[in-house]
């Protein structure tokens, strides 16, 4: 109640959605689990090649691993990008006045994701093009995909402070751009809950990547690594990602704003707790007896992940609503008074048009008034200089000569040095002109 | 109204859209649409050029993999990156109009998405499978193939998005039917089509000319030749840009009197509509000689031509597109929704109660002699600001000094009268949304700004005010009028 009167309804785009509620969301859902997850591999196969570059330094098997890696990451970010905008445009037809109005009061941010990760994407070509052409400056050439993943980082941080404040109207009148907006609570600890996402999900993927039948992996790495060793870093980085995931998502929980929060939503989130602290176990099994057994856990693993992700997205979508769900309803009936209140007024100036001209029925010059209103009244008054001079000095100069008047008109010349430049009017037909003329001179 | 108000105060807002928009056309069209069936069929000439023990010239092979190679980082960087960011940009500028748009769209800009993934997928195996598929001659015959049909992929997304486009500019429909068939009904969507896709593969033969005077050097075998292959290139592409163009152009006027009600003779469309005939045979004739140089005399091309031609035909593909955003004005949507972003149908409302009432942004109870020049300052942002800065591009200072003479003191009254019946005149602008103090208000805040040189920061900076008429308690206070009187004890506790 406190905050009623800080809390801004705006009225909603008057048109009907253009597909039921419930298959938006799911498409919003579905499509936004698979943007998230090239996103996640693009990132952590960003940090990863950093990482790995730099062991690689010491240790030459590791350059391979990250040149692999890095071969990825190009591929990754092409899907995470193209597969992120049904999302965008999902999120954008439900929730157009709060995403719109996010992006509005971090917009100086908002926009500049687009020439950062331009960038970004640029710099991981010329890291992964320049591999044998930099083997001699390596460290700058880490300092390439340094630079990528830095803006990699940076970037999730403008999304979640975006889909975050969306979800907060009351808090809108507080925010001044986009660091107010990234300290409003919640958005660090699901900007690492993310982050930790990033390393497992990557780790699985490494995981995956390296067990193909198809991959020429003897041939690659020429016997320094064998494919159970390069599963294991997989692995790693997955039990730590997996690990740190819960810890931060418990964070979540904790900081949660309690205004989106029901017992579904608990479940929804202990759900996915549940899911990958399964994830967890199974790679740190894995961790163990991959030299023995191989992979026997990977299919239960990835299951685990997408069984997560699902009630991830569920959850996420689910607080939305419940965060969103009152102001919703005020907006609506906001917006469906607005438009009662525009109709009348429409009706209204519709009956007033309909005096007016029974008005004017009684005044010979009404034709010639509707032309000059229509073409003229912007820059001529009767007795006042507007843009060019007043009616009055028109009648002074060609009272009686009406012809030459027309003929000025239809195409001007320039008299006056300090007016700018009349427009021709050739377009009027030969009755507006006379029309025209004949009430400019009426007044005399 | 709805929405707070992203300003950019020198730059000017739509510029914003417009420099990632062109960007984003000239990539499209001259690096994916036009580019691809040029590589493909270059592609191709290798084949038909080797001997009969090799699969492909490969001299010739690597270098139209290297020219793809740019256009492929090129494209799935600042292609793709510009393409996302004509939303964003769009949604910051032009909530309203984007947010409209999109619950009439939603469908055809998904089924547009579906062919955008098939598409950059389709790019990805043809460019990465490139060297491999370099192993036998049936499997390079496939990726050639493949790359056939990546062309007719990259060409079905721009023939959906000119559909789009045309429609939002089909004034009438949208009033009418809201269907999307329409776009591809509509009187410019042919001419627009048959325009863009000559001029797409013009653009692709004199980049691909640019790229193989910059990347092979004078004495490479292939040098020559590959120059003679994109001057045959181009020159066959001419003369359908030439008529597309020349049929575009004979469309544009019409499509512009639809909107405008008092007819082509506005002389800022009559001065673009001349200076885009110049473009036409400027850069045609440009690319032709150029065209005919390099099929004559290739040895005699160098950079500096190539990239003169370059130059015009992105200036003549650019001046095309500042044209047709012109010929919307007055309207965002044609015949529904004003430039200020504020519905034809909203506006007896408007300017009996004034707008500052219904924005949800404005702080405004009613206007004093107090609150006058903030009160304008917001009626400016509300009704202004999407195509007018107060003093950078197209800043609301400079087009009045330019009327009334540079540095004159604005004239208060002359100005009022202006504003309530510039639409006439200037039949791309819309008419005035306020009511009598807005106007009062708005004039105070313009003259305000010729004498101090004050300029107008966004909410991206500034933040936003609450209304006293749009917030959560006056709503809730309209829906239950009779605990109305309770309510704001309430909210004092």
């Amino acid at each position: 109640m406190l905050l009623q009167i800080t809390t801004p309804v705006p009225k909603d785009i008057p048109l009907a959605l253009p597909l039921p509620e419930w298959l938006g969301v799911s498409l919003l859902i579905i499509s936004f689990l698979l943007h998230i997850v090239f996103i996640h591999l693009m990132v952590g196969g960003s940090i990863l090649t950093f990482w790995a570059q730099i062991r690689g330094l010491k240790d030459g098997r590791f350059d391979v691993l990250a040149h692999e890696i890095a071969k990825t990451i190009t591929v990754n970010k092409s899907l995470a990008v193209v597969l992120g905008v049904a999302p965008l445009l999902s999120i954008n037809t439900l929730y157009t006045v709060y995403f719109y109005s996010a992006n509005a009061l971090t917009g100086f941010v908002w926009i500049m994701i687009i020439p950062l990760v331009t960038i970004a994407f640029l710099l991981t070509y010329l890291h992964k093009y320049s591999w044998n052409s930099m083997k001699r400056t390596k460290r700058i050439h880490i300092s390439i995909i340094g630079a990528a993943t830095l803006i990699f980082l940076f970037i999730p941080t403008i999304f979640l402070t975006n889909v975050n404040l969306m979800m907060f109207p009351e808090k809108w009148g507080l925010v001044k751009g986009y660091l107010s907006a990234l300290a409003l609570p919640n958005v660090f600890p699901r900007y690492l809950e993310f982050l930790a996402g990033c390393i497992s999900i990557t780790g699985v993927f490494l995981v995956a990547y390296n067990s193909r039948k198809n991959y020429p992996f003897d041939e690659i790495y020429q016997g320094e690594f064998s494919r159970e060793e390069v599963k294991r870093i997989g692995y790693y980085f997955a039990v730590l990602g997996f690990a740190a995931q819960i810890l931060f998502g418990l964070l979540v929980v904790f900081t949660l704003p309690p205004k989106g929060i029901t017992f579904e939503l608990i479940g929804l989130m202990l759900s996915a707790g549940f899911s990958l602290m399964a994830a967890l176990w199974w790679s740190y099994q894995s961790l163990r007896i991959v030299t023995l057994r191989g992979d026997t856990h990977l299919k239960k693993i990835i299951i685990s992940v997408v069984v997560f992700l699902v009630f991830y997205g569920g959850s996420r979508q689910l607080y939305r609503h419940n965060a969103l769900h009152k102001h919703q309803q005020l907006m609506a009936e906001h917006t469906a008074s607005f438009n009662e209140l525009s109709k009348k007024a429409r009706e209204e100036a519709k009956l007033n048009q309909v005096k007016k001209q029974d008005e004017s029925a009684n005044n010979p010059f009404a034709a010639g008034e509707a032309v000059f209103q229509q073409n003229c009244s912007a820059c001529h008054q009767l007795d006042q200089k507007i843009v060019g001079p007043p009616i009055k000095e028109m009648v002074s100069i060609y009272s009686g000569n009406e012809a030459a008047l027309k003929q000025w008109i239809k195409a001007p010349g320039k008299k006056r040095p300090d007016y700018p430049q009349m427009p021709g009017f050739a377009q009027l037909s030969d009755q507006e002109l006379q029309d025209l003329s004949q009430y400019i001179l009426s007044f005399k | 109204m709805d929405f707070p108000m992203f300003h950019l105060d020198w730059l000017n807002d739509r510029f914003l859209i417009a420099i990632i928009a062109i960007l984003h056309v000239f990539i499209n069209h001259g690096l994916a649409v036009g580019f691809i069936p040029y590589i493909v069929w270059l592609e191709r000439k290798g084949v038909k050029m080797a001997s009969s023990n090799q699969i492909t010239d490969t001299q010739w092979d690597d270098i139209v993999y290297r020219k793809m190679k740019i256009a492929f980082i090129i494209t799935t960087s600042i292609g793709a990156m510009t393409g996302v960011g004509i939303w964003f940009s769009a949604a910051l500028i032009s909530p309203t109009s984007i947010g409209s748009l999109i619950r009439v769209f939603y469908w055809a800009w998904f089924i547009e998405w579906l062919v955008f993934v098939t598409e950059v997928v389709l790019i990805l195996i043809y460019f990465l499978t490139w060297k491999s598929s370099n192993k036998s001659l049936k499997s390079k015959l496939r990726h050639i193939n493949f790359g056939w049909f990546l062309a007719i992929f990259s060409w079905i997304t721009m023939a959906i998005i000119v559909a789009i486009l045309g429609f939002m500019m089909d004034p009438g429909n949208w009033n009418t039917d809201q269907n999307l068939l329409n776009g591809f009904t509509n009187p410019i969507y042919l001419p627009q089509l048959l325009f863009r896709t000559p001029v797409a593969m013009l653009v692709a033969g004199i980049f691909g000319m640019l790229l193989t005077s910059i990347m092979v050097s004078r004495k490479h075998q292939h040098r020559e030749s590959l120059l003679r292959h994109a001057g045959q290139w181009v020159l066959t592409m001419i003369p359908f840009a030439v008529l597309g163009a020349i049929y575009y152009w004979k469309v544009m006027p019409a499509a512009m009197k639809a909107n405008m009600s008092t007819a082509v003779g506005t002389i800022e469309f009559a001065q673009y509509y001349d200076l885009l005939r110049y473009f036409i045979i400027g850069a045609c004739s440009t690319a032709l000689v150029v065209g005919i140089l390099a099929v004559v005399k290739a040895s005699k091309i160098k950079t500096v031509y190539v990239f003169v031609a370059c130059l015009g035909v992105f200036g003549f593909l650019g001046i095309f597109e500042r044209v047709r955003e012109f010929i919307r004005k007055p309207y965002i949507i044609g015949g529904y929704m004003y430039s200020n972003l504020l519905r034809v149908e909203d506006y007896p409302l408007y300017q009996r109660d004034g707008i500052l009432k219904y924005a949800t942004y404005s702080a405004i109870e009613t206007i004093t002699e107090e609150n006058k020049l903030i009160a304008g300052k917001e009626v400016f942002m509300n009704t202004c600001s999407r195509c007018h800065t107060t003093q950078g591009v197209n800043g609301i200072t400079q087009v009045f000094e330019r009327m009334y003479g540079i540095n004159k003191p604005f004239e208060a009254n002359a100005m009022k009268v202006y504003i309530q019946n510039m639409h006439s005149a200037r039949t791309y602008m819309p008419p005035f949304p306020g009511n009598e103090e807005e106007l009062d208000a708005l004039v105070a805040y313009i003259k305000n700004l010729q004498i101090t040189g004050e300029t107008l920061e966004g909410v991206q900076g500034s933040g936003i005010a609450i209304s006293p008429h749009n917030n959560a308690k006056k709503v809730a206070e309209s829906r239950m009028p009779s605990n109305s009187t309770q309510a704001p004890s309430l909210s004092q506790k």
